[in-house]
């Protein structure tokens, strides 16, 4: 332990403690920029921003708070005219090579550096001069790029290099013209970026967003055509945020109602489709047992993950399922299934989801998820882009009316649920092919062995005196990890679920911005399964609307018609 | 893609980066190796490069834009190379570059289309006791006049014609 | 592969056969201690340590440097099988500093690797030698390759290292030739690589080429260039001695400081200490260049004043201008001015109480015809362009300094710009991650301290006194003219007026100050003022 001063206040904290972290312990507040704080409590001290500099009294050089280590008798302050101004300076710096263009920024009231200018009371630009001109990458249907709105913070970079493992970010140039950018400056949908939306996640600035399609749903509310949207498992648990809600707050009801007020004519709930992927993924896994398929059997719900397998995996691409993901197997069944109940021609019918995820919108249009060239999910926004729609219409959020989602694609059972976390479709999938397997009932429908927020989670489960691996994995390096081990004959499993996102859904990358405040993940992780918890109907084949479903429309689970319309393929990408 | 012509050049490249560590530490001195070879780094090295070496071929890409040494566009066969250190600064080296751009109708940075010619600026190529001083390849022209600048690459031009 | 006894008795071979070689050469004299030197009174006023085989032996010849004691105090080291503890102790007591430019004492250094237990230790010689105006390392390399392999050498065995990197500028090919020839003779002779000298001491040094990178001479950026990255400097939370390069502990000295130290083993620690002064030991080697009339580089005592470096031993200002000021240091260093010069030393204290630092050794002499604000603009250019860019002050700050610095000499410089850049200035000097940024305001610095009446009269009166800066000149047509008219026919814009035969006149707010005239004017009557 070592005993030293911040402003007068004495602290003891443990040896190796940065001034910043013990600052903060005791209430005293620095603020950061480059500073990057991971979800496992790992730092990421790039240092490069210079806005955390605190002065130590008698001193000519200063310190940085996020990567200078405490040592014992050190006398700091962080409240001097000298740090203030210095802070000030360094704010205008950075402000001096930035468009100031926050009233039609995206990043508008959720921009740290904006919040960190008014913080810092800057009123004007002192040091005026050339700026970088960087060309917008808006290539891609899920992520926008605009450098001239980078910081150089890195924290993107160390996020898709260290927890994705996919490092298509990198540093270009040098000096002042460094920006962060991809392999030959290509636009991003040349690259090997999965879309994850890591990067976004953790960019304090509005240098990379999502693509905003909110416009695009502005329209359609409008075309006359039937608009049908779904929301996703970790939509619920989040959207509350937006409106000042505690994290964790469940807003189900008042999301639907929500959603009525915009105007959409049928809302209906993916945790339903999600149900219809148990089904069908549980019979690929009966299936692939019992005729000696490959195992194991990769789950195929995350687009991101799919994208890097196709990337980094080419010779593995038979051992996921291919099963489309949840949302995808909806708007396939909506345009057929729902299409013909509600007697409306499929091209008069717009679908429209809403997802904690950015990836599901370049998803949306890779062609194998189409037909006749028109996308069985036409829009994808995230839970931000809702956030924003709902502050235009000016709702209250907190006093909207509940609403239940429509029958019968709206009920779910709480294996559906829990799709928004990593380990849930694994687990979902477990109640529901034990149960075929084995032909008993599951006593215990909770398998705590793979939930949680640890990077690769394994488990054995006994099914008929038979050891049944699985694990599951979130975060792509994670994902590299186990694949490398399979590939290697190191590790055998039977069954894998893996996401992109280090958390799962919950934590994706369309979901309202946490600022590094991981608490609100476990927050929201928490109120997923609260939500299964309180269901009484707790797995996918129980679902009396899936039954209903497959009585009606499907057949077989992983049948002929099922083929047809809830598998996919996938294909080989190049390796960068 | 990788022209023909060329091939052989990759796969110089292929046996020398068979004699390295297969790891990042091998990349400078293998995109030394690339210049060498190409005169420049073709974006196809960069990718067979990264491969190679097991890299994101981003990483590749931002080591190269570093380093100034490191060119991703063709340089001329004659690479005039103007001292701006200090020494030869306060020499007059500045009017010694604009002695050869001047001869030559190119900036610093760019190269004559015929190919020829190429002008960079140096920060010390250490000889500074006489400067300014021009580095031509491998050739250095110590105390370099302005007034001289047209009758060296008068004699560049004569070599290369007979040549 | 030799041992003690044939490396003494290859000693005595290579000494005979040297003496009868430079015995022809009149370059070079035997003094009266035996010493080999170079003759004439440049050389003769200099005290050569670091220099003191340069030009004198064959750089290629292994022999030539093992006749002149090369390699006996590595040799001596091991046949007494030194503890490494006293090594890096004799070290402490010679008092040696770091010649690459922050001067740390080398045998702390090296006493904090020795603490740190590993499987691997590093040697790192820095010869990225990236000031300009400064090339005494370069010269050493070329020279005197063989003093650098040993002194690396000795710091691996007294730390237990064993392995060394040269990371050396790819500007410096014969460098890099004459390197990878001392190398590989070295190890012929068994006096690198496994097994030195038959012990079961084991070294290696492997050559690392930079590409074009300034700020890689900073240690971490180095170290990450060395591991295939973009030479970015490290946040500095651990101590390269600690965990340097590829996480080992790792010591980093420059060619100068390495090339110093097989000289303090063989004479040792008093006698080296006893060069120089108390707190800078030894002697430095300055690159002098500028407006002197010998250019070159001069070794002399730590302490020397720096009249006698610029005077006595290079011959004093050329064309007998006034000296306006000496800039030492390079981009990271300062400007002493014409009235402290006589009263300035050249060690570490007396160079940073004026504000300046010794840096690497440049010595860059300027007269009344170079312009302060000019020079610094030159040194922010460099520093602009070679800023990696990681941190803000330094990427964007010292751009707009540079930029200030480009209004002034524009002539669009505001007498209220002055305390802005000095505030800004010291800002990134207090905030920036590395050196480079650290010390990119200094030559800004110490300019608008002991030049401030030049920039004011930039930015009040729009006028360069030295005459450089040529938006704020305009060309005057001078008495002498005999109104031939050339001028006119010439001048591209047309602004030039008078009769024939009478004395013509420049409209100073049309002319683009192009020169044409004054180039065409048969009787000179044109001039820039
Ligand atoms: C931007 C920058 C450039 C540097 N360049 C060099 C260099 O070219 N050569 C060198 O020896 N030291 C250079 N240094 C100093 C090194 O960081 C380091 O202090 C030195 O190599 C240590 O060796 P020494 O203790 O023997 O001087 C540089 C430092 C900075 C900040
Ligand atoms: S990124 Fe932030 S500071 Fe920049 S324009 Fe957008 S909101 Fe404003
Ligand atoms: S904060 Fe200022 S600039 Fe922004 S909208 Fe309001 S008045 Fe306009
Ligand atoms: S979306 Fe994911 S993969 Fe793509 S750049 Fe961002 S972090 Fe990397
Ligand atoms: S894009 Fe965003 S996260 Fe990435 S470096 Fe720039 S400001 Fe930081
Ligand atoms: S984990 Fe979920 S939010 Fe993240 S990319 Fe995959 S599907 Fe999208
Ligand atoms: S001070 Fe300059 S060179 Fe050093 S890390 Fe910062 S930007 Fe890079
Ligand atoms: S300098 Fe050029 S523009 Fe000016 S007067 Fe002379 S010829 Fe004309
Ligand atoms: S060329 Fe010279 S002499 Fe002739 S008119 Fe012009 S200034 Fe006068
Ligand atoms: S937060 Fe400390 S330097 Fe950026
Ligand atoms: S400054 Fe030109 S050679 Fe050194
Ligand atoms: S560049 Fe000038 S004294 Fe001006």
């Amino acid at each position: 332990m070592i005993t030293f001063m911040i402003n007068d206040q004495e602290v003891t904290v443990p040896e190796g403690t940065t001034i910043l972290n013990a600052a903060r312990e005791i209430g005293i507040k620095i603020p950061t920029l480059c500073f990057l704080k991971e979800q496992k409590g790992v730092e990421f001290q790039s240092a490069s921003c210079r806005v955390c500099m605190v002065e130590e009294p008698g001193r000519q050089k200063m310190l940085a708070a996020c990567s200078t280590k405490a040592w014992n008798g050190l006398k700091v302050r962080t409240d001097t005219p000298r740090v203030i101004r210095t802070r000030r300076l360094m704010v205008e710096l950075l402000l001096s090579n930035h468009p100031k263009d926050c009233l039609i920024c995206h990043k508008n009231g959720d921009c740290e550096l904006q919040t960190l200018a008014a913080d810092s009371n800057v009123r004007e630009v002192s040091f005026q001069g050339a700026m970088n001109k960087c060309r917008i990458d808006n290539s891609s249907l899920s992520i926008v790029r605009d450098m001239n709105k980078c910081i150089l913070c890195k924290r993107c970079e160390e996020v898709c290099s260290n927890i994705q493992s996919v490092g298509c970010l990198t540093d270009v140039g040098r000096g002042f013209h460094t920006v962060v950018g991809t392999v030959f400056d290509w636009p991003m949908t040349d690259t090997t970026c999965t879309f994850c939306g890591q990067c976004l996640a953790v960019c304090p600035t509005g240098a990379l967003a999502e693509v905003d399609n909110t416009r695009k749903v502005w329209d359609a509310l409008v075309s006359g055509k039937t608009v049908v949207v779904q929301t996703a498992p970790a939509v619920r648990v989040a959207l509350g945020e937006m409106f000042g809600m505690e994290p964790g707050s469940v807003v189900t009801g008042k999301m639907v109602g929500a959603l009525r007020m915009l105007g959409f004519d049928y809302v209906y709930d993916t945790n339903f489709a999600a149900d219809v992927t148990i089904m069908e993924e549980a019979a690929e896994l009966v299936h692939r047992m019992k005729h000696g398929g490959v195992l194991p059997i990769l789950t195929s719900c995350c687009p991101s993950w799919i994208k890097f397998i196709e990337h980094n995996f080419g010779d593995m691409l038979d051992i996921p399922s291919s099963c489309k993901s949840p949302h995808e197997m909806f708007g396939a069944l909506a345009k057929t299934y729902l299409a013909d109940r509600l007697n409306v021609p499929r091209e008069d019918m717009i679908v429209v989801s809403v997802m904690p995820c950015v990836a599901k919108k370049y998803e949306s249009a890779r062609p194998e998820l189409s037909v006749a060239g028109q996308s069985d999910v036409d829009i994808v926004i995230s839970t931000r882009e809702l956030g924003h729609m709902l502050r235009e219409i000016g709702v209250n959020f907190e006093s909207v009316k509940e609403s239940d989602f429509d029958d019968f694609m709206g009920e779910s059972s709480g294996a559906g649920t829990i799709f928004g976390v990593t380990g849930g479709v694994l687990e979902a999938t477990l109640r529901t092919a034990y149960e075929w397997i084995t032909g008993e009932t599951l006593e215990n429908v909770e398998f705590e062995a793979i939930r949680g927020f640890e990077d690769v989670k394994a488990a054995t489960i006994d099914i008929q005196g038979k050891p049944f691996r699985v694990a599951s994995a979130s975060g792509l390096k994670n994902a590299r990890k186990l694949l490398n081990s399979i590939r290697s004959g190191e590790a055998h499993f039977d069954a894998i679920e893996i996401m992109a996102c280090p958390g799962g859904c919950i934590a994706g990358g369309g979901q309202p911005s946490v600022h590094q405040d991981y608490s609100i993940l476990e927050k929201r992780m928490a109120a997923i399964y609260g939500i299964d918890e309180a269901k009484t109907i707790r797995q996918s084949h129980k679902n009396p609307s899936v039954i209903r479903l497959y009585e009606e429309f499907i057949g077989e689970p992983y049948g002929e018609k099922a083929h047809e319309l809830l598998h996919t393929e996938y294909k080989l990408r190049k390796k960068m | 893609m990788i022209v023909p012509a060329d091939q052989t050049k990759y796969d110089e490249l292929a046996a020398f980066i068979q004699t390295v560590d297969a790891s990042e530490k091998s990349l400078i001195a293998v995109l030394h190796r690339t210049q060498t070879i190409f005169g420049y780094i073709p974006q196809d090295a960069q990718l067979m490069i990264a491969k190679a070496l097991h890299l994101p071929t981003a990483k590749v890409y931002g080591v190269v834009t570093f380093y100034s040494y490191f060119t991703e566009v063709p340089r001329g066969k004659y690479q005039i190379s103007v001292c701006l250190g200090t020494a030869c600064y306060v020499k007059g080296a500045q009017d010694v570059l604009k002695a050869f751009q001047d001869e030559l109708g190119i900036s610093a940075g760019e190269t004559t289309k015929d190919l020829l010619f190429s002008i960079s600026q140096s920060r010390c190529l250490g000889d500074c006791a006489n400067a300014p001083v021009v580095m031509i390849n491998d050739e250095l022209y110590a105390q370099v006049h302005s007034d001289e600048v047209p009758a060296i690459i008068k004699k560049i031009r004569e070599t290369e014609e007979y040549a | 592969m030799l041992n003690f006894e044939s490396l003494r008795a290859l000693k005595t071979e290579a000494k005979k056969r040297l003496d009868a070689r430079l015995a022809d050469v009149p370059a070079v004299y035997l003094d009266e201690t035996g010493t080999y030197k170079l003759r004439g009174p440049y050389f003769e006023k200099q005290t050569r340590i670091v220099l003191k085989n340069c030009e004198i032996i064959d750089p290629e010849n292994i022999e030539e440097y093992i006749a002149l004691d090369g390699y006996k105090a590595l040799a001596d080291l091991l046949e007494k099988n030194v503890p490494r503890r006293e090594i890096v102790d004799e070290m402490i007591r010679s008092g040696l500093r770091g010649r690459g430019g922050a001067g740390f004492p080398t045998g702390r250094k090296w006493a904090e690797a020795l603490k740190h237990d590993a499987d691997h230790k590093y040697v790192i010689c820095n010869a990225d030698e990236g000031d300009p105006g400064a090339y005494m390392d370069r010269s050493v390399l070329e020279n005197d390759p063989h003093s650098v392999l040993e002194g690396m050498t000795i710091a691996g065995l007294g730390i237990g290292a064993d392995q060394g990197y040269i990371y050396v500028r790819a500007e410096y090919p014969n460098a890099v030739k004459r390197l990878n020839i001392a190398i590989a003779a070295a190890h012929k002779a068994g006096l690198l690589g496994e097994r030195i000298l038959g012990t079961d001491f084991s070294f290696d040094i492997e050559l690392r080429l930079g590409a074009g990178a300034f700020v890689c001479g900073e240690g971490t950026a180095l170290m990450e260039s060395i591991e295939g990255r973009r030479g970015m400097p490290r946040n500095k939370v651990y101590r390269t001695a600690e965990r340097g390069l590829f996480e080992k502990p790792t010591i980093i000295n420059n060619v100068e400081t390495l090339a110093n130290v097989h000289h303090i083993y063989l004479n040792g620690a008093d006698w080296f200490a006893g060069i120089g002064t108390p707190k800078s030991t030894g002697t430095k080697v300055f690159s002098v260049v500028g407006k002197v009339k010998d250019a070159g580089l001069v070794e002399v005592p730590m302490g020397t004043p720096l009249t006698k470096i610029i005077y006595d031993i290079s011959g004093g200002i050329k064309n007998d201008l006034a000296i306006k000021a000496v800039q030492t240091g390079g981009p990271s260093g300062g400007c002493i001015p014409a009235d402290l010069i006589p009263t300035t030393n050249v060690d570490f204290e007396s160079l940073a109480a004026i504000g300046s630092i010794m840096g690497s050794g440049g010595l860059v002499v300027m007269d009344e015809t170079d312009c302060m604000v000019d020079i610094s603009r030159f040194f922010m250019d460099f520093t602009v362009e070679e800023s990696c860019g990681k941190c803000t002050p330094c990427r964007i700050g010292n751009k707009r300094v540079l930029e200030m610095l480009e209004r002034f000499i524009a002539g669009n410089g505001e007498p209220r710009d002055l305390p802005r850049l000095q505030e800004l200035c010291e800002m990134i000097r207090d905030t920036s991650l590395c050196g480079l940024g650290q010390a990119a305001p200094n030559p800004v610095l110490s300019t608008l301290k002991y030049f401030r009446d030049e920039y004011m009269s930039h930015v009040r009166d729009k006028r360069c006194p030295a005459g450089v800066c040529k938006s704020l000149m305009t060309y005057v047509v001078r008495e002498k003219c005999v109104g031939c008219g050339l001028c006119k026919i010439n001048c591209p814009v047309k602004c030039i007026t008078g009769e024939r035969k009478t004395m013509h006149h420049i409209d100073p707010n049309a002319c683009i100050r192009c020169g044409v005239c004054a180039a065409k004017c048969p009787v000179h009557a044109i001039e820039l003022a």
